[in-house]
């Protein structure tokens, strides 16, 4: 898996997925997609990035631990039912604000917050999992 | 929803419009909270002290809001919230009474004993590996199984609580845990597994899993929905999760292997959890068809009592004999379950938090026998009593509750197991009890009498000065015998005030048996 060809494209290929994951991640509500799916596609694109030019280089470019994303992400869905203690109904429940920004409208919800803390732990465990692998595999 | 504005739609006929209060957020907060607080400390791993303290926090935090929970529930009747608004059952709900708030607490009480010896007893490396968010999400796991309304969402926190429980058990990853997390591991797969086919049995034949929902149903069901199958299916899941015989064999080849805190957390938790989704399940929501199995029940128990005690009396390493004493309890709960009575289910409850406490106190104890002697095998003990007097006095309540002693906690729940098997005509039931209580006695006497009666293990002579045991001192002392003590002053209180946890469990057996207030605190009073 050590061809110039590979390690050349690979960063380009990675950011492209990464980018394409956020998009899937952001148009899941009303559209096929998701923070499930979405995480799988930012995981495979570290893990084409590991195999091509090292663990290290990943782990680098992540900074944080990738099982401490997954945390920050449980973290982040748990908290996206807190705003419902505020508006007095019960646990979870999808609330939205329509802020406008310009003329442009923006949906923003707590649904999406949510949808955004499945994204990391899926990002986070996949990626820890593919990145161990990947270490063994060298040794 | 539409992503325009000006979207308001009448929405009373499929979500819920009453205000939340801040007591019905007591419902979900022992669930959330070990959950948000596993999240934090999984990111913040790898500051070792910080770990242990902010754990204990959180746990201590959980432990008064499940009594301010139970306080509520006593005096207005089972809680319900239904997540996202949605009206039940379509809404996951999560539907809390007595036996639940009961269980959950009293696990959350053990876990923090835990969580303070865990102090001294998970080293560095461990605390780095992720012992206190795995203990966070054990607790979430098990907060969530006592306290849930949704068949599915139960089978969810089961995986929560089980995935968790595979990371602890094999947190060093020595050879003996390999070996013990492969049985537990494997063989609890294969429960789940079940309970989810089972699961998927109920949907089709119910079109629903809402608990209270499938109880107004299961009384007439629908006529060809194959009911017997379902119900033999979740009672062979659960009995495998609770470790009844036949299907005991997992938890004492497993329950040896990890630190011993997380043994102390296993024997103390997770079985109960089994016991309690046959509760919920077998006896609330199946109710008509438990007759059939009451008998089959029955059996079961008088053989998991009575195995578990022979299998402990054979054993020499205390972890493993006081792993079948955990099998053998487990068999006087299920003679409760099988009885089926108020009086029966009230003495399964006690018998529960009984012990939940005394075999959680009994691990730590097998803990600091470990500590000090370096072995847990019982023919290289001894002496522990001349050594200190206060530790063998503890250990000796705990002895005698395990094994059903008066005053102490277990004698309560089996006197009234007893009382209602002769009253139910199972006589052999009740011989089956007492039998038991006299083997476990003999147990636990031997290890009494091995590790602290005499002077020193074998070929030392009694009242021999050569043999010493190293003594604990500062923050170990501190540490260990802290909830040791508090477990055995728990374990005397309940023995000789039984009256609280009796009341209460007999209301939580009560609401088994009629589930009214239950199915009244999801679907209102009206319909």
């Amino acid at each position: 898996m050590n061809t110039v060809i590979f390690r050349t494209v690979a960063p380009y290929f990675t950011s492209l997925m990464v980018l394409f994951s956020i998009f899937v991640l952001l148009r899941g509500h009303n559209e096929p997609g998701g923070g499930f799916i979405g995480g799988l596609i930012a995981a495979s694109a570290f893990a084409i990035y590991g195999i091509a030019c090292g663990v290290q280089p990943v782990r680098r470019a992540l900074f944080f631990h990738p099982m401490s994303i997954a945390g920050c992400g449980l973290l982040l869905a748990a908290c996206s039912g807190l705003p419902s203690i505020a508006e007095r109904v019960p646990y979870l429940t999808g609330l939205w604000v329509f802020p406008k920004i310009g003329a442009v409208e923006l949906a923003l919800s707590t649904p999406m917050v949510f949808d955004i803390g499945v994204y990391l732990v899926v990002v986070g465990a996949i990626t820890s999992i593919a990145l161990a692998l990947e270490e063994r595999e060298r040794d | 929803m539409a992503a325009e504005s000006g979207h308001s739609a009448d929405i009373t006929h499929a979500m819920i419009t009453t205000p939340m209060t801040a007591a019905d957020w007591l419902i979900i907060a022992p669930v959330v909270l070990p959950i948000m607080f596993g999240a934090i400390l999984l990111m913040l791993r790898y500051t070792s002290v910080r770990q242990a303290v902010m754990a204990n926090l959180a746990l201590a935090f959980m432990f008064v809001i499940e009594t301010a929970l139970l306080l509520h529930v006593a005096e207005a009747g089972p809680q319900t919230m239904t997540m996202g608004r949605w009206l039940p059952p379509f809404g996951i709900s999560f539907s809390v009474d007595i036996t639940g708030v009961v269980l959950s607490l009293a696990g959350t009480f053990v876990a923090l004993m835990c969580g303070l010896y865990s102090v001294v007893d998970v080293d560095a490396p461990r605390t780095r590996y992720g012992f206190y968010p795995f203990l966070m999400l054990m607790m979430a796991g098990v907060n969530g199984a006592f306290l849930t309304g949704d068949v599915f969402n139960l089978y969810v926190w089961f995986e929560v609580l089980l995935i968790s429980s595979f990371g602890l058990i094999v947190l060093g990853s020595e050879k003996a845990q390999l070996d013990g997390a492969i049985k537990y591991a494997f063989l609890n797969l294969i429960g789940t597994t079940l309970f989810l086919i089972a699961t998927g049995y109920l949907y089709g034949a119910f079109g629903t899993l809402n608990m209270a929902d499938i109880t107004r149903m299961a009384a007439t069901p629908p006529a060809d929905a194959p009911v017997r199958t379902i119900v033999v299916l979740y009672l062979f899941a659960f009995a495998m999760k609770a470790a009844a015989f036949p299907l005991n064999a997992w938890l004492p080849a497993s329950y040896h292997t990890p630190r011993i805190v997380v043994s102390a957390l296993f024997a103390g938790l997770l079985t109960k959890v089994g016991v309690y989704a046959i509760l919920r399940i077998v006896v609330m929501i199946f109710a008509a068809q438990h007759g059939l199995l009451a008998g089959w029940i029955g059996w079961m128990a008088a053989a998991t009592m009575l195995f578990g005690v022979l299998g402990a009396l054979a054993q020499s390493d205390i972890r493993r004999l006081l792993g079948f004493l955990v099998v053998s309890g487990i068999g006087s709960m299920l003679a409760g379950i099988a009885l089926g009575d108020s009086q029966g289910l009230m003495g399964a409850i006690v018998y529960a938090v009984h012990s939940m406490v005394v075999m959680a106190a009994l691990y730590l104890a097998a803990g600091i026998i470990g500590r000090r002697a370096g072995s847990f095998d019982m023919r290289e003990l001894g002496g522990y009593y001349a050594a200190s007097p206060w530790f063998a006095a503890g250990f000796l309540v705990l002895a005698l509750a395990v094994a059903g002693m008066p005053p102490l906690s277990g004698f309560w729940p089996k006197l009234v197991l007893v009382k209602a098997a002769i009253a139910a005509g199972s006589t052999w039931l009740a011989a089956a009890i007492l039998v038991t209580g006299l083997l476990t006695s003999l147990a636990v006497g031997r290890l009494w009498l091995y590790a602290f009666w005499r002077g020193g293990p074998e070929g030392v002579r009694d009242g021999a000065e050569s043999w010493k045991i190293e003594s604990l001192d500062g923050r170990p002392a501190l540490a260990t015998y802290t909830p040791f003590a508090v477990l055995v002053a728990l374990v005397l209180f309940l023995g000789l005030y039984p009256q609280p946890l009796a009341v209460f469990a007999l209301e939580g057996a009560s609401g088994l048996i009629a589930p009214d207030a239950y199915i009244g605190s999801v679907f209102g009073e009206t319909r």
